[in-house]
């Protein structure tokens, strides 16, 4: 698990989106508007949405305007300087507790139970002692799905009968942590549309029944997010963030050719840090999310 | 699903519509506009300049700029160009002509293949077919797990060997269907990334081994610019004959639906549209072209009626709104009806002009759920003869319905309301009420 993979994992978006601004502004002196007709679209195309799109440009016309630049190396560090703005270091630190409770949210198929087992196999890694919580009860199977895992990881799963009340199996899970004296709870949730105002009601409940059962839990609410997703990954973390307060981001599907352009837009629509990227189908297929490297990648020195 | 490019270009339309003549520049003006609303609902962006570049050039033609009402020339034609996006009628699977037909899914991780099997098997059902499901996930865990659950549940036959080679499973489960006497086999594959060749060879390798009669794409509703590259390639790949959009409940703008249809130029059949599993619905392209126009959906609307309304009740009910003996019992019938045809929300977005009033107003099925409860906490006597309910049978019913006794008061005086409507409407004309509330 070293940061220095970052950069062969973003490279589909590298290559997608931004090796495209490289190539673009090299050998310009100028700027006209079909350039920035050109920058939108590469934008576009990387789902970093309309809005902030139009921002972005914004910003680079205003900089281009005043400072005068004299090749492309120059005004490729602008582009640069612009898109770097709009990201966001994760929290350095965790919350040191025990059990660290994580709660893991987000709408059906973006890979919650598949990020799990990769978020349990890292803290595994490191000697700790992970306790996993199947309270996504209500999906045919989704209790099987995550005790296969936790037995590919070595982890104990904590499960009840499915459709059985999700409280109760974050209740049962918490008070197992303790007695065992795990370092990590992990708590699988069932996939829902943040549209559908019931089943975020429910979310909300679980988050309560956490809180009440241990103080300063749950510690981190990871949003699990569909790089694949486009405009719509921006309205479900809207509703998550309603619902169950959400700290960070675990953006899934990366290795396909999706861009995770809304990485952009999210600090600026919600201020919420990405900070785990999945990769892969395997357990280790997961990376931390190190934005200063994002941007680095972003912008290959020509 | 889609109210924000609906907002979007109503409010564009009625612009337009204002205007008594129009320039160059209105059109121009609102062509930026229907070209945005597009991007922000995700519809790739090629296909976005394609499309503009088509509508504005029929907009600037001579019949739409010397026409009385130029506004409503250019919305025919921004909604006659959706329709030839979206493709113009609706597509039928095939079927073989010695069974069984077989179905195949495709997509990618987490689009939602294994839940459209099953919705897909009890949508065959219901036209009385005699589907079966075929396990040919061996990958994700605990997939085969699921699709048999979902079987379950249905009591449709789910054919599994349990963790082996796909191609095999899904040859041997053609004999299996005819022996049971099966006429449809549904095959639910593995989700892969179409850049994974390995995953990818074997989805050809089923189709060369089992020849399906049809084989269907499923993608995520909610999927961003990226549709376009996965379609490509799994439609170079497999030739599907397909698509199937999921997850259409949420507030997906569905620019998806666009962007497939345009690059693969395969017809979109079937979309899922709630977690239960008869929430499939046919894809047509002139409703949904509708839908999108913010024009409403009624013919949709009225086939769901026709679909879970009781004939018999229906006349009934008539005879007693006739006659002003609508008691709470008759309410509770209709309630149950209203909740047969799918949530509420989805249904009000179906009449023309209500999604725009809709915005950012969700719709709480709850709702109904309590006004049942309180109708079933009481006894026969009080639903026939709701006035003798006095303050302690309202208590009663409150708690035993576990609402409060405003919500009691709040629904008898809705519903002595109603009554007093009906009594105001005795002797005029009842057609068409044998429609539930405020569906009429």
């Amino acid at each position: 698990m070293a940061f220095g993979k970052t950069k062969f994992g973003l490279q589909k978006t590298r290559e997608g989106v931004f090796s495209k601004i490289t190539r673009l502004v090299s050998g310009r002196k100028k700027v006209d508007e079909n350039l920035l007709d050109e920058l939108e679209e590469i934008f576009i195309s990387g789902d970093v949405g309309v809005d902030t799109t139009l921002y972005l440009l914004d910003k680079i016309r205003i900089r281009i305007r005043k400072e005068k630049f004299n090749n492309s190396e120059e005004l490729n560090a602008i582009i640069k300087d612009e898109v770097s703005r709009l990201m966001i270091a994760p929290r350095e630190k965790e919350v040191e507790a025990k059990p660290y409770v994580i709660l893991v949210v987000g709408v059906n198929g973006t890979g919650k139970t598949t990020s799990i087992a990769k978020l349990a196999y890292h803290y595994k890694n490191q000697g700790k002692q992970v306790l996993l919580a199947a309270a996504d009860t209500f999906r045919a199977a989704a209790i099987e799905q995550l005790s296969i895992w936790g037995e590919r990881i070595g982890c104990p799963v904590i499960k009840h009968q499915p459709l059985s009340d999700p409280g109760a199996v974050v209740f049962d899970a918490l008070t197992a942590a303790r007695a065992r004296q795990a370092d990590y709870l992990i708590i699988d949730t069932a996939g829902r549309l943040h549209t559908k105002v019931n089943l975020m009601t429910e979310l909300n409940k679980i988050r309560k029944v956490i809180e009440s059962r241990m103080e300063g839990a749950p510690h981190e609410v990871v949003l699990v997010l569909d790089a694949g997703n486009g405009q719509n990954a921006i309205s479900q973390a809207k509703e998550f963030v309603k619902a169950a307060e959400v700290d960070s981001i675990f953006l899934t599907k990366l290795d396909g050719t999706a861009r995770g352009g809304v990485v952009l837009s999210v600090k600026r629509e919600l201020g919420i840090p990405v900070k785990y990227i999945g990769l892969g189908e395997q357990k280790e297929d997961m990376e931390l999310f190190d934005p200063k490297e994002f941007v680095e990648g972003l912008f290959p020195e020509p | 699903m889609l109210e924000d490019l609906t907002q979007r270009l109503e409010s564009t339309f009625r612009k337009l519509r204002g205007y008594g003549k129009l320039s160059e520049k209105n059109i121009e003006d609102s062509m930026r506009e229907i070209r945005r609303a597009l991007l922000e609902a995700d519809v790739n962006y090629t296909v976005v300049k394609d499309f503009v570049a088509t509508v504005q050039e029929k907009a600037l033609g001579q019949e739409v700029l010397q026409s009385v009402t130029p506004g409503q020339m250019v919305v025919k034609i921004v909604h006659d160009e959706l329709v030839r996006l979206l493709g113009s009628s609706a597509m039928q699977i095939r079927t073989a002509g010695i069974p069984p037909t077989i179905v195949m899914l495709a997509g990618l991780q987490g689009s939602g293949k294994t839940t459209f099997a099953a919705k897909l098997a009890n949508f065959l059902r219901k036209r009385g077919q005699k589907p079966m499901l075929v396990a040919a996930d061996v990958y994700r865990p605990a997939a085969i797990e699921q699709l048999k659950v979902l079987g379950r549940s249905l009591n449709i036959p789910v054919y599994d060997e349990g963790l082996s080679d796909p191609v095999k499973i899904a040859f041997n489960a053609v004999s299996v269907a005819r022996q049971q006497f099966c006429d449809t086999i549904i095959l639910d594959t593995a989700g892969r990334l179409h850049i994974d060749q390995a995953m990818m060879d074997e989805l050809v390798k089923i189709k060369n081994r089992i020849r399906p009669h049809e084989i269907l794409f499923v993608a995520d509703g909610m999927t961003g610019q990226d549709a376009v590259n996965t379609a490509k390639e799994f439609v170079q790949r497999l030739n599907f004959d397909g698509v199937v959009l999921t997850k259409m409940d949420g507030d997906a703008r569905g620019g998806a639906a666009l962007s497939i249809r345009a690059v693969t130029g395969k017809p979109i059949k079937f979309m899922g549209i709630g977690e239960k599993l008869d929430e499939v619905e046919q894809f047509y392209p002139d409703r949904m072209a509708s839908r999108i126009l913010g024009m409403g959906d009624v013919v949709t609307l009225v086939e769901k009626a026709q679909a879970t309304i009781d004939e018999e009740k229906a006349k009934k009910l008539e005879q007693k709104l006739r006659k002003a003996e609508f008691d709470l019992e008759d309410f509770r019938d209709q309630l149950q009806q209203i909740k047969k045809m799918g949530s509420l929300e989805s249904l009000l977005k179906m009449i023309p002009g209500v999604s725009r009033q809709l915005k950012g107003v969700t719709v709480d099925d709850g709702q109904l759920i309590r006004v049942e409860a309180i109708i079933n906490s009481m006894t026969t006597e009080e639903r026939h003869n709701p006035k003798i309910l006095n303050g302690s049978r309202r208590k009663r019913i409150a708690s035993g319905s576990g609402t409060r006794v405003q919500d009691v008061n709040q629904l008898m005086n809705q519903f002595q309301q109603m009554r007093k409507m009906m009594k105001q409407m005795k002797g005029k004309s009842f057609k068409g009420m044998g429609m539930p509330f405020g569906l009429a």
